[in-house]
């Protein structure tokens, strides 16, 4: 049992109220232009859905091409509750970012039924097609507002909001990562036969990677409906799946660090090179193939080689943290 | 212990120097808030699969801001240069959501925009807390006009509906209608909803009621329900690429029935090509006929195919009007104040390449809805 | 009369998705991998011919051969750039890579060639059959007719020459395979050639069938016949036919009678039911993962 207040946490603290601070001053001081400061939010969203993507594709090493679908559900439950209810900001706020979780969670428990019998290919089809399958519901159903979507949600979401979801993503995630669980998780993908064998449940442990992605993404979900105070099925396409796939293998599989960085540049860059939509699909698709094929090189492993013989130790850190 | 530190001071440091770069990158940015210029921001898809209609509402609002800039408003200059800024927004909520914050910190004067529905229903409650006069070209989807402070050029999805439903009982006199449209369109369903009520209404019998989802290629199966319905006319709400799949299919079917569309029809003979034959007897409502003789749209379609090589569509002719109610409304109010705009808009009076229009007290605008057949591949203008 | 005429429209449907289904299931069975460009290889061989046939004004068979030969060269370079680097890598990385590829002709074939769907004009001569209210167009005929031959012809090749016996092998065992002297590169180059030029074949016989073209044609088609190939059991030549059919019939149906909206759901439930009751598909056989 380590310290709740060991050195390291106290760092942890000044850094998430130290980058807070500098953020609030920017924002506040009009340091930041209107075009820039608006863009925290989609970030941050971007930053959820890598951080909960990387759970299930980094370190349980499925990959699932449904994680739009997720956020869908997510920003359409958390939309519903605070329309129905009317609750003011406080509490209905936080009240409907855990009914978009739970509601998201939900559907990740749904998922991972079929998903326990199931691995790699057709795994991802699976995922697919549930996504697919929701986006299909929601476009079909009534409350939902079909295709028109729903309008008029409360635009309770601010950066500072945000900010407090992705920090609480990042700290849970980071944790179930470094605990018993998180190494049982990724146990299973190194090997599952013997991780099996060991005694580890791939049952529980796959459910609780589905699960708690679900459950992140779904209050992405919930922060963009409320940020645009509109939500439209058809922007949780495949793409945006796809969208957050590339943010995470950019950032590096099984890297949280990672995630975070490549959010922010997937975000950010499309906004200086706007209007080159067409090539902004060319280059992720490119990124795709070109991660994969780096990771598989001997490039890599000579680089690490390189970097461990010609940095100072410390600097070096090799394999996934 | 240290290597935590380090990773702390680096972080910061990095959010610091990213905060920093970022402001720097807006600042420049700034191009409008000059005295003597009006920056009206625009945006639309100009990538993407929804490319077209962002393109033509750029071009066919540059067209109207070259040709006031140059000649004003009724033979008389505006005291300002008007300065058209163009932003993509990729169909997209989000992303349209972005670009309006961008044009804001360009210091936008007016908005003429969104151009597709969605992107309309983000930015609009952007506008409305800014205040900013807003004037969407082609967002038809029935609520976007709900704040004070927006407009719009074209029809609304569910007058369109009931413009179509009156003409199929009316003028056509059909008594037994199919229709087929896109569920997962607002636009598409826009239009289909208020038409199955006021062809109710109008006692029309709706024997096939049939619908597809964006990006379906395959009607094969709706059109045979459609066929065994025995229709006397098939209703198609929808954009003209769909339009072409739906004509190619019922002809292979051996379906001769008539077909009816929206405005988004416009542009299904240049899809069709050398098949463009059949689609001949087809009637679709369109605020704008690019073959009319009429000299303001003859001359706009004139300037539009010299600077970009193509007959302008309903979105450039949308955008255009726009931009002219725009100006209008700058030259009631005498200043760039938005309270004053807003105002002036309301009673803004348009002749133009959509027919004459003005603003009711939705925002909508008032005009006449034009019919155009389709014969031997060419567009006609429909007489009644 | 009118349920007839919903059958002959889903077997319509259903070859086409058999023809592609073939090229996928080849691929998996071999290759042991999900080439999610395959669909968009349809795309790639659609445009070959409308180009060979509107600019190079090329007669039509030439036109198809120009067609098949793109997308042959196509598939082995794709190969040999993107896949092979992976072959000891994990699934997930070759899946991903898939991805990659399918994104990357996609986004090409929208720069290159623009967002806009163009007119395909059928090069289908067949004249249509009439039987009472029914028309069965002569592109439904044509599809029919060349998906069952490619699947006969295909059956033909694997189990009665060298060539085919070396694919059966490398699918077992590789190792094995280059330990009796078979080259496995060279066989896997094969397969991706062959079932590229299918694909070249299914991208035709698509663009005549709805008229149009565009660079994300393939991309739901080549999904649906991913599905087919799983339901057939993929791997297996006849199962990809009898997976495309089923699928093809069982979309038009449900778009007939129970939900145009939620066919696609439907198709996909059908796909999500079948994995969890009998993972092999209907004519696979089930493989124990060793360790």
């Amino acid at each position: 049992m380590k310290k709740l207040l060991s050195k390291q946490n106290l760092f942890r603290i000044i850094a998430i109220i130290g980058i807070f601070l500098i953020l609030y001053v920017a924002v506040e001081n009009g340091i930041l232009t209107r075009q820039y400061s608006s863009l925290l939010i989609p970030v941050g969203i971007n930053i959820i859905l890598a951080v909960s993507l990387n759970l299930t594709t980094g370190f349980l090493g499925e990959l699932t091409l449904g994680h739009a679908g997720f956020m869908s559900v997510g920003a359409y439950a958390g939309a519903l509750f605070s329309i129905y209810t009317g609750l003011p900001y406080f509490p209905g706020f936080i009240l409907s970012l855990l009914v978009g979780g739970i509601v998201a969670a939900i559907f990740g428990l749904i998922i991972g039924v079929p998903v326990l019998r199931l691995k790699g290919d057709y795994l991802a089809i699976v995922t697919l097609a549930f996504g697919e399958i929701i986006r299909s519901i929601i476009t079909n159903l009534k409350i939902t507002g079909g295709a028109s979507g729903l309008n008029n949600i409360p635009m309770y979401t601010s950066y500072i909001s945000v900010y407090v979801v992705v920090i609480i993503t990042i700290l849970i995630v980071m944790n179930l990562v470094n605990s018993r669980h998180g190494r049982a998780i990724c146990s299973i993908r190194e090997d599952y036969i013997a991780s099996e064998s060991v005694g580890i449940s791939l049952t529980k442990y796959k459910i609780l990677a589905f699960v708690s992605a679900a459950f992140f993404a779904g209050m992405a979900g919930v922060l963009y409906s409320h940020n645009l105070g509109f939500v439209q099925a058809k922007t949780f396409d495949y793409n945006k799946s796809i969208e957050i796939l590339v943010i995470v293998v950019l950032g590096g599989m099984g890297s949280i660090k990672g995630s975070i960085i490549s959010a922010i540049i997937i975000t950010i860059l499309p906004e200086m090179l706007r209007g080159m939509d067409d090539f902004r699909m060319l280059i992720y698709a490119i990124v795709l193939i070109a991660m994969m094929l780096f990771n598989a090189s001997k490039f890599k492993e000579w680089l690490r080689v390189w970097l461990h013989n010609h940095m100072p130790k410390k600097a070096v850190k090799g394999g996934n943290s | 212990m240290r290597k935590m530190m380090k990773k702390t001071i680096a972080v910061m440091m990095a959010t610091m120097m990213a905060v920093s770069m970022v402001a720097c990158g807006g600042a420049s940015g700034s191009s409008g808030g000059d005295e003597n210029t009006l920056l009206i921001g625009s945006m639309g898809p100009t990538s993407g699969p929804n490319a077209s209609y962002g393109t033509s509402v750029k071009n066919g609002a540059t067209i109207a801001v070259n040709e006031i800039n140059e000649k004003g408003l009724d033979g008389e200059k505006l005291d300002v240069t008007l300065k058209l800024q163009f932003e993509d927004d990729q169909a997209d909520a989000q992303i349209a959501s972005n670009a309006y914050s961008k044009l804001i910190s360009d210091n936008m004067d007016v908005l003429l925009g969104a151009t597709t529905s969605g992107a309309c229903q983000a930015v609009n409650k952007l506008a409305q807390k800014d205040n900013l006069l807003m004037v969407t070209p082609s967002g038809s989807a029935q609520d976007i006009t709900e704040p004070e402070n927006v407009f719009r050029i074209c029809f609304t999805d569910p007058l369109q509906g009931i413009k179509i439903a009156d003409l199929i009982a009316d003028t056509l006199q059909y008594k037994d209608v199919a229709v087929l449209y896109d569920v997962s369109s607002d636009y598409g369903k826009g239009i289909y909803e208020a038409f199955i009520e006021e062809a109710k209404a109008k006692g029309l019998n709706v024997v096939a009621d049939q619908s597809f989802s964006g990006g379906d290629k395959d009607f094969n199966t709706q059109l045979t329900t459609i066929k065994s319905s025995g229709a006397d006319v098939i209703f198609v709400p929808g954009y003209y690429q769909e339009a072409s799949f739906i004509l190619t299919q019922a002809r292979q079917l051996g379906i001769d029935t008539p077909f009816v569309g929206s405005d988004g029809w416009d542009g299904v003979t240049t899809q069709l090509g050398e098949n463009a034959d059949i689609a001949n007897g087809a009637i679709f409502l369109s605020p704008f006929f690019s073959a009319d003789t009429t000299e303001n749209v003859k001359n706009f379609v004139d300037s539009y195919k010299k600077e970009y090589g193509s007959t302008p569509d309903q979105f450039a002719a949308d955008a255009y009007d726009g931009v002219y109610a725009i100006a209008k409304a700058y030259k009631l109010a005498g200043s760039k104040d938005s309270d004053k705009l807003i105002e002036a808009m309301k009673s803004v009076e348009v002749d133009g390449v959509t027919g004459k229009f003005s603003f009711d007290a939705d925002g909508n605008p008032n005009k006449d809805a034009k019919y155009i057949q389709i014969e031997e591949g060419q567009y006609t203008l429909f007489n009644r | 009369m009118k349920f007839l005429a919903q059958i002959i429209n889903g077997l319509s449907l259903g070859s086409i998705y058999a023809l592609i289904a073939l090229g996928y299931t080849m691929v998996y069975g071999i290759a042991k991998m999900i080439n999610f460009a395959h669909g968009d290889i349809i795309m790639v061989g659609a445009y070959a011919v409308y180009l060979s046939l509107t600019v190079a004004h090329l007669p039509i068979p030439v036109a198809i051969l120009v067609g098949i030969a793109t997308c042959s060269i196509l598939g082995v370079v794709i190969e040999k750039i993107a896949y092979k680097p992976l072959r000891n890598a994990p699934s997930l990385a070759v899946l991903i890579t898939a991805i990659g590829v399918s994104y990357f002709l996609q986004s090409a074939g929208l720069i290159l060639f623009g967002s806009q769907a163009k007119a395909f004009k059928s090069i289908v001569t067949v004249k249509p059959i009439h039987i009472g209210d029914i028309t069965i167009s002569g592109e439904i005929i044509v599809t029919i007719t060349v998906t069952i031959l490619s699947m006969i012809l295909l059956t033909l090749f694997i189990h009665k020459t060298k060539a085919g016996s070396a694919m059966l092998a490398v699918s077992e065992d590789k190792g094995a395979a280059q330990l009796m002297g078979i080259n496995v590169n060279r066989t896997i180059s094969m397969v991706f050639a062959i079932g590229s030029g299918l694909a070249a074949i299914a991208g035709v016989l698509y663009a005549c069938t709805y008229g149009f073209i565009d660079p994300y044609m393939g991309s739901m088609a080549g999904i649906k016949a991913f599905v087919a190939a799983v339901l057939g059991g993929i791997g297996s030549v006849p199962g990809a036919m009898i997976g495309g059919v089923l699928l093809g019939v069982i979309e038009s149906l449900s778009k007939a009678y129970i939900s145009t909206q939620l066919a696609d759901a439907i198709v996909f439930g059908v796909l999500i039911l079948m994995l969890i009751i009998k993972p092999a598909g209907i004519l696979g056989v089930v493989r124990k993962e060793k360790v």
